[in-house]
């Protein structure tokens, strides 16, 4: 074939075939041992540092000691109960991109309730009052823009983003009103402690952790085993192929938005009660988009999402670990943890396809063995 | 003969799926050539790669003797070659000579009046019909499909391919077609045609190659060839090509559709008016050229189409048609269900509407009775069981039970479809386009399938394509005609002519109903 003018094209993109699990994991193995080495080489090269005592320190960030575990224990919950609380609406293909405010609405609730009520309620009623209100009021934020495209057809994406500022406003407003004439709000009920969650295991966050290990597993059956389950599925798939089934396509989002925003709500309850004991702008902290990867890369299964939820956590972690333990600026750490997540995220596209590269006689030989 | 292109030893494959194997073939200059083969036998994805949309894993390519790699529809030009795709790569906003234009080099001279001049010739040289200041969206489908021809004839195509060119066409635009054709043949050009219909094989070709599961099988000189004989090389045996007809055993009204009118959501008004019955024991077809209101009047029957107030379809379900009739306007499927009237619907899009493409056989059997039962919890054992009895008798040809429909072949997904809505025991069978891009064998099933549920009593109805099979197959056929019923005829007794009319030609007053 060298005689020719026009060349065989330089690379060529191939589907592969369902790739066995062992394929997968050797993959996977790859993309992280090439991250590695990508790292050590922008450590030693560009900070001068030995690449292997940071990833020690890395490490330490999340395992040094058995309080950083229990922080990252506490991080990961979070993390993962708004990924549990995306599920059915990403499942359904609706684009929940409003966790955030919805958290923040419920968490917001929460602190009012403490505050104004707080001596008013005997204890466990102000628990299940703060409890309901913030479950309504995230199931509220995420209903209106579910209504709006069940009966109008709305693009959820820009309704849910546009939900978080508006929440984001109230809790402003609030901590504002809040503090009077604090310079900041602080704890809420400080003296009195109430409305705080109780410790458990020496921790008041250990309830956050308890509850959403029982969600983790309550929503993954709602998704397999139950019959709204099974409308989503469909709903998610093809709505003309609901409609043909005789699901009440409007009403399936409806209700899956309320559910997904209860859940944003109740999270926000259980960190302004068990984490914060506070509320601000920032009690979401981001969550509620990271979340949206960590629902995503798990496809939607909730025992994945706790893995990937825990990698990023890790990850994060020992970001931080190295910039202080180093003095190295945020950056830097934000690079190192950042490669290791693209490899990981890049190893997706090898597994589903693969290159064939002009010069190489293996590619059209693979090719024929089909 | 000179070859204009020569195939060897093409190798093209999609993961696992093999969809050229070491095919060769020759394409003679001035000859017209027919590539016949079953659905996802590959004749397409063969094209393609001369065409320059896909690209071989292995094999060579020669064209006037010459070997050639072709990368992209660009270098297929440069070749010579222009293929007209089954879906027209047209702009709708623009006129016909623009989308001419569309095609010209960056290097020449953008004159519209000039490509106008050159386009007339080439009409005129061919015998074409086209008014190039037309804009796309106005045109019929015939009138797309020629544009499509003008514009790789005006880039100065010695090759064309057509790929099923006649699936879209009435039998008198095939007719003229077939005409335009041969004029190109005179010219001296080349002209490849992918097609599973036999008569037009044998009308058209000078000769036919065959493929069969991705593999060559062989060429014949259309002249020696028959039709047994092409059905034999395409599917590997012999097939018997009758279709029963039984006689119907005494008719009972199932179905009364007075009045039906539909406005689609843009305004338009797609379903005028609609009058007809439809009786147990028999298949009643539907023709019409696609687009003419058959989705919309199947949905609408199925309660999945709004329509307008005064419309009513009534449901007899009593032993002999008469009794209380139901009305079925105004419920949703769920709702019709739940009332009692047995109907079952196999619709157009099977992967976007009837069945759910991610989910296995268990969970699509599941799509229609999964709110049975006041449980919270799905029940998942009787559509375990229905889907393993559906895999044996249909003999659907899947890894599992549980393995995604969408994964199946076409004709194995329409007999998952097919044998849900069979075991729901209907009173009514709809079943839209129900053999189209199914294989020989597969078709032959389902024709068997509809037939055994008209013997149960069961009132089907048939929209369909082929008009041959519309008149083997059906006791009545219904033309539709832009949203209106443009007659009901006999399907012992009706021509492919009379037929071809009724779909093209609105008659005077021509809602009458007998």
């Amino acid at each position: 074939m060298s005689d020719l003018q026009v060349r065989e094209p330089f690379v060529r993109i191939v589907k592969r075939d369902q790739a066995p699990l062992s394929k997968h994991i050797s993959v996977r193995a790859l993309a992280i041992l090439l991250a590695l080495v990508l790292d050590a080489l922008f450590i030693f090269f560009v900070t001068g540092l030995n690449p292997f005592s940071v990833y020690f320190v890395m490490f330490k960030g999340t395992f040094g000691t058995a309080t950083r575990f229990s922080w990252a224990m506490r991080d990961l919950v979070t993390l993962l109960l708004i990924g549990i609380a995306l599920a059915p609406a990403f499942k359904m293909k609706f684009w929940n991109i409003g966790a955030e405010g919805q958290v923040l609405m419920g968490g917001l609730l929460t602190a009012l309730v403490m505050v104004y009520w707080g001596e008013k309620l005997p204890g466990p009623v102000l628990y299940l009052v703060m409890l309901l209100t913030s479950i309504a009021v995230g199931a509220i934020w995420g209903l209106i823009p579910a209504f709006f495209k069940a009966k109008w057809k709305t693009n959820e994406t820009l309704f849910t983003l546009m939900m978080n500022y508006v929440a984001t406003s109230f809790v402003a407003c609030a901590v504002n009103i809040l503090r009077g004439q604090a310079s900041s709000l602080g704890k809420l009920n400080m003296a009195t402690q109430i409305g705080w969650f109780p410790k458990l295991f020496g921790q008041r966050y250990n309830i956050n952790i308890l509850v959403v290990l029982i969600l983790t597993f309550l929503m993954f059956f709602y998704l397999k085993y139950t019959k709204h389950g099974f409308e989503i599925s469909v709903v998610g798939e093809s709505e003309n192929t609901a409609r043909y089934a005789g699901i009440n396509v409007g009403m399936v989002i409806m209700r899956t938005m309320a559910i997904s925003g209860a859940i944003c709500g109740l999270c926000g309850f259980l960190l302004v009660c068990g984490r914060d004991q506070t509320i601000s702008t920032n009690t979401a902290g981001g969550n509620g988009f990271t979340a949206i990867i960590v629902a995503w890369l798990a496809k939607f299964n909730t025992f994945y999402m706790a893995l990937i939820a825990f990698l990023l956590i890790f990850l994060q972690k020992g970001a931080g670990e190295i910039a202080s333990a180093y003095g190295l600026n945020d950056f830097a750490a934000s690079i190192i943890t950042g490669v290791i997540l693209f490899c990981i995220l890049g190893s997706e596209f090898f597994i589903n396809y693969r290159l064939i590269f002009r010069s190489s006689k293996e590619g059209k030989n693979d090719g024929e063995r089909g | 003969m000179e070859c204009a292109i020569s195939l060897k030893h093409i190798t093209k494959t999609f993961g696992s799926v093999v969809a050229n194997k070491d095919v060769s073939l020759d394409i003679y200059k001035g000859e017209i050539l027919s590539l016949l083969g079953e659905n996802g036998s590959g004749k397409t994805t063969l094209l393609n790669m001369i065409a320059g949309i896909y690209y071989p894993d292995s094999g060579e390519v020669f064209v006037n003797g010459k070997p050639v790699e072709i990368r992209s529809p660009r270098d297929a030009y440069q070749l010579g070659i222009g293929m007209i795709h089954q879906h027209f790569k047209l702009v709708d906003v623009f006129s016909a000579t623009e989308n001419i234009a569309l095609g010209l080099d960056a290097k020449e001279k953008f004159d519209l009046k000039q490509v106008r001049k050159k386009a007339q010739e080439i009409c005129d040289k061919y015998q074409f019909d086209m008014d190039f200041d037309q804009k796309v969206y106005a045109m019929s489908v015939s009138q797309k499909q020629t544009l499509e021809i003008i514009k790789v004839l005006y880039r100065g195509a010695d090759i064309l391919i057509l790929d099923e060119p006649t699936a879209v066409l009435t039998p008198q635009e095939t007719e003229k077609l077939f005409q335009v054709i041969r004029n190109m043949r005179a010219d001296g050009k080349s002209v490849v045609i992918i097609t599973h219909k036999l008569h037009e094989v044998l009308a058209i070709s000078d000769r036919v190659s065959i493929l069969r599961k991705g593999e060559y099988v062989g060429t014949v000189e259309t002249k020696d060839a028959t039709e047994s004989l092409l059905t034999e090389m395409m599917v590997g045996k012999k097939v018997e090509l009758n279709i029963d007809r039984p006689i119907p055993q005494n008719p009972v009204k199932r179905l009364e559709i007075r009045n039906l009118s539909v406005t689609s959501p843009e305004g338009v008004r797609v379903l005028s008016d609609i009058n007809f019955d439809a009786f147990g024991g028999e298949i009643l077809g539907i023709a019409g050229v696609s687009g003419n209101g058959q989705k919309e009047l199947l949905e609408a029957i199925a309660g999945l189409q709004t329509v307008e107030s005064g419309g009513s379809v009534k449901y007899y379900n009593s032993e002999d048609g008469q009794g209380p009739a139901m009305e079925v306007i105004g419920k949703n499927p769920r709702v019709i269900r739940n009332a009692g009237i047995h109907m079952s619907f196999v619709p157009e899009d099977r992967l976007g509407m009837g069945l759910v493409g991610s989910m296995g056989m268990t969970g699509n059997m599941m799509l229609k009775s999964y709110d049975s039962g006041k449980a919270l919890f799905l029940d998942q054992k009787s559509p375990k069981n229905l889907a393993e009895r559906i895999k044996e008798e249909l003999e659907v040809v899947t890894p599992g039970i549980n393995t995604p429909v969408s994964r199946l072949s076409g004709g194995n997904v329409q007999k998952v479809l097919v044998g849900r809505e069979i075991a729901d025991a209907p009173m009514v069978l709809m079943t839209a386009y129900a053999v189209r891009g199914l294989d020989i064998n597969t078709s032959y099933a389902i024709y068997d399938l509809l037939n055994q549920q008209k013997k149960k009593g069961v009132a089907v109805i048939y929209v369909g394509e082929d008009l041959d099979v519309l008149l083997a197959l059906c006791d009545k056929i219904m033309v539709l005609c832009a949203g209106r019923v443009n007659g009901i005829v006999d399907g012992r007794t009706a021509t492919k002519e009379q037929v071809g009319l009724l779909m093209t030609k609105l008659q005077e007053g021509g809602n009458k109903n007998e």
